[in-house]
């Protein structure tokens, strides 16, 4: 049974991190490869928060996101405002990603690469829960707000957004934070879960594991990336296939995406609207 | 100290341009980024070790049978993983997504049926030094920075007076206008990836021996991908430049500043160019198009 909730824990974790790229990637247009490191940030700076200074867990939760949405705005300034060609804007964040886990694996405070142990396991069902429901209603509050239509708009056509006024540089900037600050409050409920962090479990790897969920799961749907990063976590784990043939799968899966059905699981519907009425598909442009 | 610092630096630098052309072609062609490109130069280091200690070839062989091996391997890799989408005229990051699957999917295979171990070349060159302006440089580092000179300025030459050549430039200024002048754009775009992946086998064999034979080494080809990326993407004068660039300025910044922030610092160098220079050294117009 323990096995069984801490596979559900795991999950739901990680729904929180996919769920931030989801509002990142499938709503705002803008592919990263460099979201794990917010993960990571937002372990980091919970776990030394409650470690070294035995902050509240809550108030450690907060700033574990809080740092990943500040350390975002370090890359994403830059980079969006320079309206990079989306290819670029997605390697330069891979950059960022990788340069930030070198400097967690190298600082006194972090340990190093062998990791920082014996951080207190706060993280219960209940809480992953609580985060999970508060994550899904404010991204689905933030989407339909203005800002997230301006997002949607975005990721359509950036042109005729801007044309029409919406603030390219702005709204993406604050899609970045958002989905940090998603990214950093899973890092810091992953880091009081397994109560042991090390910088290699916050790679490019995990990045792309991120970015397999929300294509899998489908561009423009919360439901579709959150189903997809509940398989990729519980099913591997369920039928106890060896970790590696996992990865391999992983990659496979992406690449028959692409070239079968790169709308993915649920792309731009949601499961509510399975039963509802059927969602015209926003006007996608022809190839 | 100097000398010895340019000349470790010139001959890294050499492998990451090796790696660099083969990203290059493919970017200028296809315009999208081959991730898979790293997986393919591992998958060519396997190929030339399985023939180095399963068959005892010499050197000459076992880089023939890996520049073979690998531009197989790569022309394959477009064909399952590409070419539908290429025909799809979809979005350029399809392609990039596909080819980080392929980059997944590939390193991960030699993982669960190779294994993790690490395995290293015999020793064609022994540990033979030779004597430049009075330091010292290990016979490998000469041979390696002499050959990827050479390999470039085949390439460069190739591209610039055989027909074949000419049709690659055609297409990578414009695809469609390419095909309707009579070009068979799938001939092309295999002879595309039979080069970038001839390279990848040259540059997995070098790094094969300099270093060790491992399911993640593909990785080290986002040093190519930044030297590419300071040379211009789609340049291959920039990706020579940018790969001797880029390993002299990391030899010098891990010798005398720290070796620990060399990565930090080649992946800040990345992110300058990127946002202030996109189009890096000698790179080619490259803005979004509307």
């Amino acid at each position: 049974m323990d096995y069984i909730l801490s596979i559900v824990i795991l999950a739901c974790i990680n729904m929180i991190a996919v769920l931030g790229l989801s509002i990142f990637t499938g709503f705002t247009g803008l592919f990263s490869l460099g979201h794990a490191a917010f993960v990571g940030v937002g372990a980091y700076t919970s776990a030394i928060l409650t470690y070294y200074y035995s902050v509240p867990f809550p108030l450690a939760l907060a700033a574990g996101a809080a740092a990943a949405g500040a350390v975002s705005l370090v890359i994403g300034i830059p980079t969006l405002r320079a309206k990079l060609r989306s290819d670029y804007f997605a390697i330069a964040i891979l950059g960022f990603g990788e340069a930030l886990r070198v400097i967690l694996e190298n600082l006194e405070i972090t340990n190093g690469a062998r990791g920082l142990p014996g951080i207190d396991s706060f993280t219960t069902l209940p809480v992953v829960l609580l985060c999970l429901a508060a994550g899904v209603l404010v991204a689905r509050n933030f989407l339909r707000s203005r800002w997230g239509v301006a997002c949607i708009a975005i990721r359509e056509d950036p042109i005729a957004a801007e044309m029409a006024g919406v603030r390219l540089f702005q709204t993406r900037l604050l899609s970045l934070v958002v989905s940090a600050v998603y990214c950093g409050l899973s890092g810091g409920l992953l880091a009081h879960f397994l109560s042991f962090i090390q910088p290699v479990m916050f790679t490019l790897l995990q990045s792309t594991q991120l970015l397999a969920a929300v294509i899998a799961g489908g561009m423009g749907s919360i439901t579709g990336p959150l189903i997809a990063s509940f398989v990729f976590i519980a099913l591997p784990e369920a039928l106890r296939v060896a970790q590696m043939w996992r990865l391999v799968a992983y990659g496979l899966l992406l690449v028959l995406i692409m070239v079968y059905r790169p709308q993915g699981l649920m792309g731009y519907s949601e499961l509510s609207s399975l039963w509802r009425r059927k969602v015209p598909e926003p006007g996608r442009r022809q190839p | 100290m100097f000398l010895q610092t340019l000349i470790t630096g010139l001959s890294i630098g050499g492998i990451y341009a090796l790696m660099a052309v083969g990203y290059s072609l493919v970017f200028s062609v296809l315009n999208f980024s081959n991730f898979a490109h790293g997986a393919v130069i591992m998958l060519g280091a396997y190929v030339g070790l399985a023939l180095a200690t399963k068959l005892n070839f010499g050197f000459g062989l076992v880089l023939a049978g890996s520049v073979a091996g690998a531009g197989i391997i790569a022309v394959l890799n477009e064909k399952l993983a590409y070419s539908s989408l290429r025909r799809r005229k979809a979005p350029s990051l399809y392609l990039m997504i596909s080819a980080m699957g392929c980059a997944v999917f590939l390193e991960n295979l030699v993982y669960a049926t190779i294994g993790s171990r690490f395995y290293a070349f015999p020793e064609f060159f022994g540990r033979q030094v030779v004597t430049i302006f009075g330091s010292s440089v290990s016979l490998l580092d000469v041979g390696a920075f002499i050959f990827a000179l050479i390999a470039i300025l085949g390439l460069h030459l190739f591209i610039n007076r055989t027909r074949t050549g000419t049709a690659i430039r055609a297409g990578v200024c414009d695809m469609t206008m390419c095909s309707l002048m009579g070009v068979d754009l799938n001939r092309l775009i295999a002879i595309v990836f039979l080069l970038a992946g001839a390279f990848a086998g040259v540059a997995g064999v070098f790094l094969g021996i300099k270093y060790l034979v491992y399911p993640t080494m593909g990785w080290v080809t986002n040093k190519a991908y930044i030297a590419a990326v300071i040379g211009g993407l789609g340049s291959l004068p920039g990706a020579l430049a940018g790969g001797l660039i880029l390993g002299v300025v990391e030899t010098f910044v891990s010798t005398y500043i720290s070796s620990v922030l060399r990565d930090v610092f080649s992946f800040t160098l990345l992110i300058a160019f990127l946002v202030w220079r996109p189009n890096g050294l000698m790179g080619i117009d490259s803005e979004e198009k509307v």
